[in-house]
């Protein structure tokens, strides 16, 4: 039985089914409808999704603030709905609101949040400066809240969910507001994090290049389910493929090239625009080379060639038939004002 | 666990307290509107009763510092309503914070304001003839503290009851306030009302803390009154407390 034994420290979240339903002028809303997640010690998770996909609603339900309606989850080795207070021991949370009072001084919340967490008033004053020095504050720290920038009152939320430097992380869409500098700086932040604790961090995010950068896994969320969970390269290497671009120089060369290709390559989806021909295949790389080739054996010369290596929008838009941009300009709310539905 | 309960109370009232150490000034604008009742309503008051200045005084100053202690507590919810909009509710809902200890942290603070206020209202009637019996008055300070503990948590059991509409908060807040403030007789004696008037002002648990405070800032420790005031502050502070933990515990 040993194994088993291991297995269950090992795995710092686990959910079966794990749905949120809410109940918004008499019609109920299926935030999240059935999750199935495994988090082990150690990793880094991204939860990707456009927004209303159920992301923040899953990471208020492990972090305890809301009840699932249905389903359970188990966060360091403790039931979200039965063992809320250890839960809470274990877990850092940095959330989308500015965690700091705005009456308060940045230094004194920050303090508070260490001693909040059991750690002694030196101990939270020697961590607080550490922080405040590494995250930029220094000039503001001793200030209200209320008078400090949007980027700084994110920054000293960083601080202020690390300061006990937690076993596990989550963070709701951590940068939000943050220019590219800081952003870095938060990533940073998270990655050494990671190496000097063995930090589990779960965040949310809808910027496709903060989950390519950060994540190992990344797990796409869209209308309350998981559609894909694996590394950011095998997403892509599995589920989008590379895009070639070639430009003849009139449109029935592009037509003859087109048919060619689909011969060559069987599970390309090849798609003709004008003179140019699109073709989405799996190691473009490779094929690229030998497409030029075949062509220039057809007597089709090429004007141009063009390969670009797929995004994750690729993937969620292979996966959900959107673009996770689009998903980004027609913003829903996540249902803050709705009320639960008892279980 | 009681250590921890005690501990975390402890770290939520300090948190609480942080901003008006901070900024002591803040406390003392809260003194601004009582101070112009006692500036410009008292001598009114002198001059229907018939009573001198300072035997006015001595009727209307303990009434002022119980007004005080309504119009600062029975707002303070707003505070916690401001604190749910930008996050740092949250932020403490996900600590190891014991949820009573939200709520019971931040009723303890209501009383230094108030006890703050009180002294600066008692030190400034004084040169106008205002003189109160200090045991009296450190007594009455009590009953009004643990009244203001109630008071300030059903305050912000309010604010967490109104979570998705702050306005509701003022309208429950504002219609409550001056009937609970008048009936206490708390600005003219309510003996001389008609009937009605004098039943409700009976079931108003503000009028016996304000015959209490009214006795004792005079020196006069009448079991009955005291005890009527002492009754109403603790059924106000256990009924505060009761409803505020729940309303807590219930928070997301």
């Amino acid at each position: 039985m040993a194994p088993s034994v291991v297995y269950m420290e090992e795995t710092m979240i686990q959910t079966q089914g794990l749905t949120k339903h809410f109940r918004a002028n008499s019609t109920t809303v299926e935030a999240v409808r059935g999750i199935d997640l495994s988090v082990a010690r150690g990793e880094m998770v991204a939860l990707l999704g456009p927004n209303g996909a159920g992301k923040s609603t899953t990471l208020r339900m492990l972090t305890t603030l809301i009840a699932p309606t249905a389903g359970s989850a188990r966060v360091g080795g403790h039931d979200v709905t039965h063992e809320q207070a250890k839960v809470r021991r274990r877990i850092g949370y940095i959330g989308q609101g500015n965690g700091a009072g705005h009456n308060q001084r940045g230094r004194d919340e920050l303090m508070m949040q260490g001693r909040v967490h059991g750690m002694s008033k030196a101990a939270a004053r020697a961590r607080a400066a550490e922080l405040v020095e590494s995250l930029d504050l220094t000039e503001v720290a001793d200030r209200k809240v209320m008078s400090l920038s949007g980027g700084q009152r994110r920054r000293l939320d960083i601080a202020m969910g690390l300061i006990h430097a937690p076993d596990l992380l989550f963070l709701d869409e951590p940068s939000t507001g943050l220019d590219p500098q800081n952003r870095a700086n938060l990533q940073e932040h998270i990655v050494s994090l990671r190496r000097s604790h063995d930090t589990t961090v779960v965040l949310t995010t809808h910027y496709l290049d903060e989950a390519d950068a950060l994540a190992e896994r990344v797990v796409i969320v869209d209308h309350g389910r998981i559609v894909a969970d694996d590394t950011p390269s095998r997403l892509k290497a599995n589920l989008a493929g590379d895009r070639i671009t070639v430009t003849f120089s009139d449109p029935s060369d592009a037509g003859r090239a087109a048919a060619r290709t689909r011969v060559l390559e069987p599970s390309a989806v090849v798609e003709q625009t004008g003179p140019a021909l699109d073709v989405r295949v799996q190691g473009g790389d490779r094929i690229l080379p030998r497409l030029l080739r075949e062509y220039d054996g057809d007597r089709t010369p090429v004007l141009s060639a063009e390969i670009a290596r797929p995004t994750l929008d690729d993937v969620f838009l292979n996966l959900t038939g959107r673009s996770l941009r689009e998903g980004r300009a027609s913003a829903t709310p996540s249902y803050p004002e709705a009320q639960e539905v008892s279980a | 666990m009681s250590t921890n309960i005690a501990r975390d109370t402890a770290l939520v009232f300090t948190r609480e307290l942080k901003p008006v150490v901070r900024d002591p000034f803040s406390v003392l604008f809260g003194l601004i509107q009582p101070l112009f009742f006692l500036a410009l309503f008292a001598p009114l008051l002198a001059g229907v009763s018939g009573l001198g200045t300072s035997s006015s005084l001595q009727w209307f100053v303990p009434g002022v510092v119980v007004m005080l202690c309504l119009f600062g507590t029975s707002t303070t919810g707003a505070n916690l309503q401001f604190e749910m909009q930008t996050g740092s509710h949250e932020r403490l809902l996900v600590s190891p914070l014991s949820r009573s200890s939200l709520m019971v942290g931040r009723a303890l603070k209501e009383i230094v304001p108030t006890a703050v206020q009180a002294v600066v209202i008692v030190l400034a009637t004084t040169p106008f003839g205002f003189r109160a019996d200090v045991p009296g008055a450190v007594l009455g300070l009590v009953i009004l503290a643990v009244f203001c503990v109630g008071l300030g948590a059903l305050s912000y059991s309010l604010a967490l009851a109104c979570k998705n509409n702050e306005w509701m908060f003022w309208v429950v807040q504002q219609t409550l306030l001056f009937p609970l403030l008048l009936l206490a007789g708390m600005l003219l004696p309510v003996e001389n009302g008609p009937g009605w008037l004098q039943a409700l002002s009976k079931v108003n648990p503000l009028t016996y803390v304000v015959d209490a405070e009214r006795a004792l800032f005079n020196g006069d420790f009448s079991t009955d009154v005291v005890l009527a005031g002492a009754v109403a502050a603790l059924v106000m502070a256990a009924l505060g407390l009761l409803v505020g933990t729940r309303a807590m515990r219930s928070s997301d």
